[in-house]
């Protein structure tokens, strides 16, 4: 059918245009048409659940609502205005959340960022038994997440867990069995639990960016007289750079935002000290079935992650464009 | 002709993809929403609570009888067992969703909270008669089907309430009867614990809300508290209140408690505990008795019950209270498609004949009149139970907050419990602290 449109068109260039824009149509559309099942399902999953949550903010979205949504009132800012309320109980317990979230993140990004690292580094030579290592290494990420936090749990507790049973039996480094998973040492074990996890990412994605490290250069710098240390903070960091702006980015996001952690470990009311952010969100959302509440404290996350966020792409991208 | 090929793949392509997700509701409607019609036989899905010694024991009681249902009336029963962690929290994801079951176990203290997201059918009088009128039921068991003065939005299953248990033998051997005074019990508690052997004078469910909860209740009441006053506005940090709180977490202080049993939480450990001689005593619903027997290995003759003890004399305003009238509650969600059906099984369910068969393997009392005791051969375990129900026990406040009162209550007593076994002294201001806290969070939830 194009082709004798093509071929009348031709013979007829004053009668062209129309069939040409018929053909051309269908290529400029093409790619649009390639991309609607993908853009419409973005739109399902991401989008308009988004849109929804930003609406249920500004909803008194409680239990006597939450059968007919359509009916709950209209609340403006209100939810907010209890969220940030500082002296408020919720406000409070929201900083403090607020807070715990902080220090968990950056430990946990710091020490998993420090142990792929240096699991990469380790890994970077050629040894015996590199691959085993590197495929054990492997073994956390590939676990599935409640699989390896429930195990986790099980070792954690405090009569018959494995965690006790080494310290106290086998090292003696403590008297009496302790509690990993109630009191502050909650937070220790959850941070110790998501590092077990996050690091092997960490590692799995150095490594694949070392990769690309041209062996000329350490030569030439070993030639120069660079010691080994001198190669990594030089060479191998300065290759890496694009790599841990994107991986310390996502490492921090996946912890900001870690739910899987503290509820497989804690279930959904974690002690005090390991009620992070969203897991608190969540406890005030269906805990007290305070959904328009629980809403306005996600926007307000989802707002505090953008702008992190979007800081730190700028000062990074600026930085790189500098050097 | 091409650009309307374009058109109609762009029509196709949107088409498809919300038929695709229109397909998915629906499955997830079959498989854990509301009931089909087909080929003349109706399906209606019920969601029943864990009641047995396991999930697994639980479809292994309740099959035979859904069949004997489906053989009477031609309704097909599609039944799922949900675990008690679980279960508020998928009720309300049901809600939210629309696409729930058609009949479904509740707890009966959530009642008033979960009549008052409308998401269940309200029984009017003619829905009463289609499941056997209002006067076969027990009137206190009835009575907590919902909020008074409306119609109730659910009705009573099985019937539960808080008991004594303790071991005969280990009190003979220490020369002991079973406490009737609180002082009592904290005294032989004391006497039968001997850590070094890995027992304890009382066993607790410690990490569990529900349990912790039930008993800042029920001993809030014996010192004259009242977590809610005339109006509906929570009242957990009076006196009487903190005073039963107290009571709870002094058994973890008093170290007369496994400090780890702080971490139960999943299912029947303590039962578990006290069944094995780890613990000589055990406060529990009665039907812990299939889990002494089936998990534990206890024999029947090796334990007895008596009403849970209050302080003598009793504080200023208190009242012997022993138990809540517990229980287990059978509702109909608004939407279901198949109301006929859905009655016609909350008939079945708690038709005398079906009470008598359920009531033994779930150890539960009977919801309606005239209905014996059977779970039990004892005569004195039955007429201890018999007359806590009758005569010290009170319904859970029938509010909407009611709800969040037990997670947020039961929370605070849990971060106290482990503050306790974790050797801190838990001080009065500790829990006016904390109770104050879940009272903040309850004027968030109304």
């Amino acid at each position: 059918m194009t082709l004798t449109t093509r071929a009348e068109a031709s013979q007829k260039p004053g009668t062209g245009r129309p069939a040409r824009r018929r053909s051309l149509s269908w290529g400029r559309a093409t790619p649009f048409l390639l991309v609607v099942p993908a853009v419409l399902l973005e739109l399902i999953i991401h989008i308009i659940p988004m849109l929804v949550g930003v609406w249920m903010s500004f909803v008194e979205l409680t239990q006597f609502f939450i059968a007919n949504w359509s009916a709950a009132p209209f609340v403006g800012f209100g939810n907010y205005g209890i969220a940030l309320d500082f002296s408020g109980s919720i406000g409070k317990s929201l900083v403090h959340s607020f807070l715990i979230t902080c220090l968990y993140t950056v430990i946990v990004v710091a020490v998993a960022w420090a142990f792929g690292m240096a699991g990469a580094l380790a890994l970077q030579r050629r040894f015996r038994g590199q691959g085993t290592l590197r495929t054990l290494f492997l073994v956390p990420y590939s676990l599935p997440i409640y699989a390896g936090i429930i195990t986790w749990s099980f070792m954690l507790q405090r009569d018959n867990g494995l965690v006790n049973h080494v310290l106290l039996d086998n090292l003696h480094v403590i008297d009496t069995p302790t509690f990993w998973l109630i009191g502050n040492n909650a937070f220790t074990s959850m941070a110790v639990v998501n590092i077990w996890r996050a690091w092997t990412f960490a590692f799995l994605m150095l490594m694949a960016g070392m990769q690309s490290v041209p062996d000329e250069l350490y030569q030439a710098a070993a030639v120069d007289g660079a010691g080994t240390w001198k190669q990594v903070r030089y060479i191998t960091l300065g290759v890496l750079k694009p790599v841990n702006v994107v991986l310390v980015l996502m490492l921090f996001l996946w912890t900001f935002n870690d739910f899987n952690t503290p509820f497989v470990l804690f279930g959904p009311t974690p002690p005090p000290s390991a009620d992070i952010i969203s897991i608190h969100i969540f406890s005030n959302s269906f805990v007290n079935w305070n959904f328009g509440l629980g809403a306005a404290m996600s926007v307000l996350l989802l707002l505090l992650l953008l702008v992190v966020t979007g800081i730190y792409l700028l000062v990074t991208s600026r930085r790189s464009r500098r050097a | 002709m091409k650009s309307r090929t374009i058109a109609s793949t762009v029509v196709l392509l949107a088409v498809a993809t919300t038929a695709a997700c229109g397909g998915s509701t629906e499955n997830a409607s079959s498989g854990g929403g509301s009931g089909s019609t087909a080929g003349g036989s109706t399906t209606i899905t019920y969601w029943a609570s864990n009641q047995g010694t396991s999930i697994q024991n639980d479809k292994e009681v309740l099959g035979p009888e859904l069949k004997k249902f489906e053989k009477q009336t031609g309704v097909h029963v599609d039944l799922q067992v949900i675990g008690w962690p679980d279960l508020l929290n998928k009720i309300l994801a049901a809600t939210t969703s629309g696409q729930g079951p058609d009949v479904l176990n509740i707890g009966n203290t959530w009642a008033a909270s979960l009549q008052a997201t409308g998401a269940f059918m309200p029984f009017d009088s003619k829905a009463l008669d289609a499941v056997g009128g209002k006067d076969k039921f027990v009137e206190a068991s009835f009575a907590t089907g919902g909020a008074p003065g409306k119609d109730p939005t659910s009705v009573p299953l099985y019937g539960l309430v808080y008991g004594l248990y303790y071991n005969k033998k280990m009190f003979a051997d220490a020369g002991l009867q079973p406490p009737t005074t609180w002082q009592e019990l904290m005294t032989d508690a004391k006497k039968l614990t001997n850590p070094s052997k890995g027992v304890y004078g009382m066993a607790m469910e410690g990490g569990s809300y529900t349990e912790s909860v039930h008993f800042a209740f029920i001993f809030g009441r014996q010192n004259g508290g009242q977590p809610f006053d005339d109006s509906g506005k929570p009242t957990f940090t009076t006196p009487g209140m903190v005073a039963g709180v107290k009571q709870y977490v002094d058994l973890m202080s008093q170290k007369v408690v496994n400090p780890s049993s702080v971490q139960y939480k999943n299912g029947p450990e303590a039962p578990t505990d006290f069944a094995k001689g780890k613990a000589a005593m055990l406060m529990s619903q009665n039907n812990a008795d299939n889990v002494l027997q089936a998990n534990g290995g206890m024999k029947p003759s090796e334990y007895g019950v008596v009403a849970i003890p209050a302080p003598n004399p009793l504080p200023p305003g208190g009242k012997d209270v022993a138990s809540f009238v517990a229980g287990i509650n059978l509702s109909i969600f608004k939407n279901t498609k198949n109301k006929d059906a859905a009655l016609k099984f909350v008939n079945f369910m708690t038709s005398p004949e079906e009470q008598a068969i359920l009531d033994k393997p779930y150890t539960a009392l009977p919801v309606v009149k005239n209905g014996t005791v059977n779970f039990t051969s004892k005569k004195d375990e039955a007429k201890a139970f018999a007359e806590v129900l009758a005569n010290k026990s009170e319904p859970l406040p029938l509010v909407p907050a009611e709800s969040a009162f037990e997670t947020n209550v039961g929370n605070a007593v849990n971060g106290l419990l482990a503050q306790a076994a974790t050797g801190k002294t838990v001080t009065d201001a500790d829990i006016k602290a904390a109770l104050q806290q879940a009272q903040d969070k309850m004027a968030s939830a109304s």
